[in-house]
């Protein structure tokens, strides 16, 4: 039977899912790169904002927005070491190099702040609201309204601005963005800075919940992969969209069946649709000139 | 020039005839050091346990040291390795302390994948091992003789047995559920409660599984709920362990959590949120409440050691310093029963070893031909966090 607890948990799981993802969308569709040290950049915006705010004692609000934009430096800096040297000679190097700078990333932390998990205060009151007989953390429904905001938020930019319109036409012909002034490693290390900055967000609103660890990041970061190639890499709604499907899709799972099948039936998920349909639920199959 | 040569020589000759004759004396070997090997984890997330583990061996050893050693007169030495939580590390580390160092005895520490990877080592090298943490059944029941792993600790198998005893008497359960972390430490507790319950007539409502990432353990719970489990017995080490107890809060489930010790390695009344304090769970010691006359000897040893002691709160750790101590007093006295550091003679004499009145309790023959566990579930002892202390709640 799927109670109503079971639906809170799957949506609140699948939205932390898709705003990860957000950020494997944003620098595929600017330079067809992914950055997969994702999930390590989601632990680094927890650990940082833990660090300080419970550490040196910084008001939250402050914390969070210097978390943040430590973790939009860290996606320059990805970008600069991992793939810009490698993407511009047409090498699908930054694919181990992105890998390997996640690890370094988890073990640096590993060494600094420990191994042991923390507790992250929330911002938000700490008792569960009941609806339905059911509790659901005031944390709980901030994750997926801040994940559909970024989404919404993130398509109209690239649709509607003028930056997001050369973000977009560096993705689509990189030789004819060039002629056309547009700098275009500039603006691949924008959506890498941008792809940083949404896995530090969801780092912190994760972390009151499954509190603050060097680890937290990287079973995240796979199952966020797996969601936006589900939801299609080219639409930022899709990959949201896909999250909240493949979190509610989870904890359908564990509670029908032994939670090891969890994990077999997710991931033979993702096998099935990139055999039936590589461009994803809610993507766009690309139009190859020929 | 040659009658210079010849005398060098001889000199030479004579004075290494010496030496060696010296080396082998009695008296030599009345003075050389007997050593007790330690692999556990010294660094990373279980630190705290190794360093718990030192203290206990420490204290113990000094002891023994200022009664005049063991074996009529020779002294004890500790030789540490950090096995870093790594089994393959933990083999290398074992072997080495006993064909390098030639340590008569192993302890080990916190983790069963390790432990359990020693018990090749230590039955091919025929040197006994001194389990002072962790749980795992299949440490000391291998299936191999004669059997050279010990343990002063608790065993998964008995614990089993006393977390369900323990949730039906204080409880009232009468269909408790599992809810257990996915890893061989899991699999190892589901066989124990599968066989308890079948023991004790006392029916499972289901066992589920949680992993070590998950977000919501709810669907789990909410299954054992609609199953009708009435308590719950929790297996999982603090962090995990934690996020069962958020989920119960947020589901408003308010039944009874009896645990396994993993809780007590981590930050769990920090972790878990306010539902922390409903845990009951499993231990071997505490320094808290009336001690008998070892414990107070060993709480005054760790305050006067270790500054930041000032009373049983301050104890990290307190069954990983108590389980050492206990375990070193009886290896010391298995080493005088044996008068030999020969691994086969000291692990008879751990059969042979005389009442001693211990730390956590007087061990009446620890140890028998086919149970190498010193301790069993009527020397456990139920405690419940008050922030970050346990607090005893059921005694032995």
């Amino acid at each position: 039977m799927i109670s109503f607890d079971i639906v809170v948990a799957g949506f609140v799981a699948g939205s932390m899912y898709g705003l990860l993802a957000l950020g494997y969308h944003v620098t595929f569709i600017v330079s067809n790169t992914l950055n997969f040290s994702q999930g390590a950049s989601l632990m680094f915006g927890a650990v940082m904002g833990y660090a300080l705010h419970v550490t040196y004692g910084l008001p939250l609000p402050i914390a969070a927005v210097l978390a943040v934009l430590i973790c939009a430096v860290l996606g320059w800096v990805i970008h600069r070491i991992a793939v810009a040297p490698f993407s511009k000679n047409g090498s699908i190097a930054w694919l181990m190099s992105t890998i390997a700078f996640g690890i370094i990333l988890e073990n640096a932390v590993m060494l600094t702040f420990g191994k042991e998990s923390r507790s992250m205060p929330s911002p938000l009151p700490e008792s569960p609201i009941r609806v339905f007989g059911t509790g659901i953390y005031p944390i709980e429904i901030m994750i997926p309204i801040v994940g559909l905001a970024c989404a919404i938020a993130l398509s109209l930019f690239l649709k509607r601005t003028i930056l997001g319109k050369a973000l977009l036409a560096a993705a689509q012909n990189r030789d004819a963005a060039l002629l056309q002034g547009i700098a275009v490693t500039h603006l691949v290390s924008v959506a890498y800075i941008v792809s940083t900055a949404l896995a530090g967000i969801a780092g912190l609103l994760i972390a009151p919940k499954i509190n603050v660890y060097a680890g937290m990041g990287m079973m995240f970061g796979l199952k966020a992969f797996a969601v936006a190639i589900i939801g299609g890499m080219d639409s930022a709604i899709g990959v949201m969209l896909a999250g909240l499907l493949y979190g509610l899709g989870e904890a359908t799972i564990a509670a029908l069946l032994p939670s090891a099948y969890r994990e077999i039936i997710g991931f033979g998920f993702v096998i099935l649709v990139l055999a039936m349909k590589p461009e994803g639920l809610f993507g766009h199959r690309a139009a190859q000139k020929v | 020039m040659h009658a210079i040569r010849f005398k060098i020589r001889f000199s030479a000759l004579v004075a290494f005839l010496g030496l060696f004759l010296f080396s082998v004396s009695p008296f030599a070997l009345a003075q050389e050091p007997v050593k007790i090997g330690l692999v556990a984890a010294l660094s990373g997330n279980s630190a705290l346990s190794g360093e718990a583990i030192n203290r206990g061996l420490t204290i113990a050893i000094d002891e023994v040291n200022a009664r005049g050693g063991v074996m009529g007169g020779r002294k004890l030495v500790l030789v540490r390795r950090d096995d870093e939580s790594n089994p393959a590390k933990g083999q290398l580390a074992a072997r080495e302390l006993i064909e390098q160092e030639q340590v008569a005895v192993v302890f080990g520490g916190i983790d069963t994948p390790v432990s359990v990877a020693l018990v090749s080592v230590m039955q091919e090298l025929k040197t006994p091992y001194m389990g002072v943490w962790a749980a795992g059944t299949n440490i000391t029941h291998h299936g191999k003789t004669p059997n050279y792993m010990f343990r002063v600790s608790v065993v998964d198998e008995r614990v089993d047995t006393a977390l369900l005893q323990y949730a039906q008497k204080t409880f009232g359960a009468k269909k408790p559920g599992g809810i257990l972390v996915n890893n061989p430490w899991g699999e190892s507790n589901q066989k124990g409660l599968e066989k308890a319950s079948a023991e004790l007539k006392l029916p499972l409502a289901g066992i589920e599984k949680f992993g070590n990432n998950d977000v919501d353990v709810s669907p789990q719970l909410t299954r054992l709920k609609n199953a009708g489990a009435d308590s719950l017995i929790l297996v999982g080490n603090a962090a995990p362990a934690a996020q069962v107890m958020k989920s119960l809060d947020r589901m408003g489930w308010n039944v009874p959590v009896v645990s396994h010790w993993g809780i007590s390695g981590g930050r769990f009344n920090e972790l878990a949120g306010p539902r922390y304090k409903d845990v009951h769970f499993v231990q071997t010691y505490s320094f808290f409440g009336k001690q008998n006359k070892v414990g107070t000897k060993v709480m005054a040893e760790l305050k006067k050691r270790y500054p930041e002691i000032k009373g049983p709160a301050d104890v990290l750790a307190p069954v990983g310093v108590a389980n050492a101590y206990d375990g070193l007093m009886l290896t010391a006295l298995a080493l005088d029963v044996a008068k030999s550091t020969d691994g086969d003679k000291i692990r008879q004499s751990f059969y042979k070893i005389p009442e001693y009145e211990g730390l956590i309790k007087t061990y009446k023959q620890p140890f028998k031909e086919g149970d190498n566990d010193a301790l069993n579930e009527n020397d456990y002892l139920w405690v419940k966090f008050e922030g970050k202390n346990a607090i005893p709640v059921a005694g032995k």
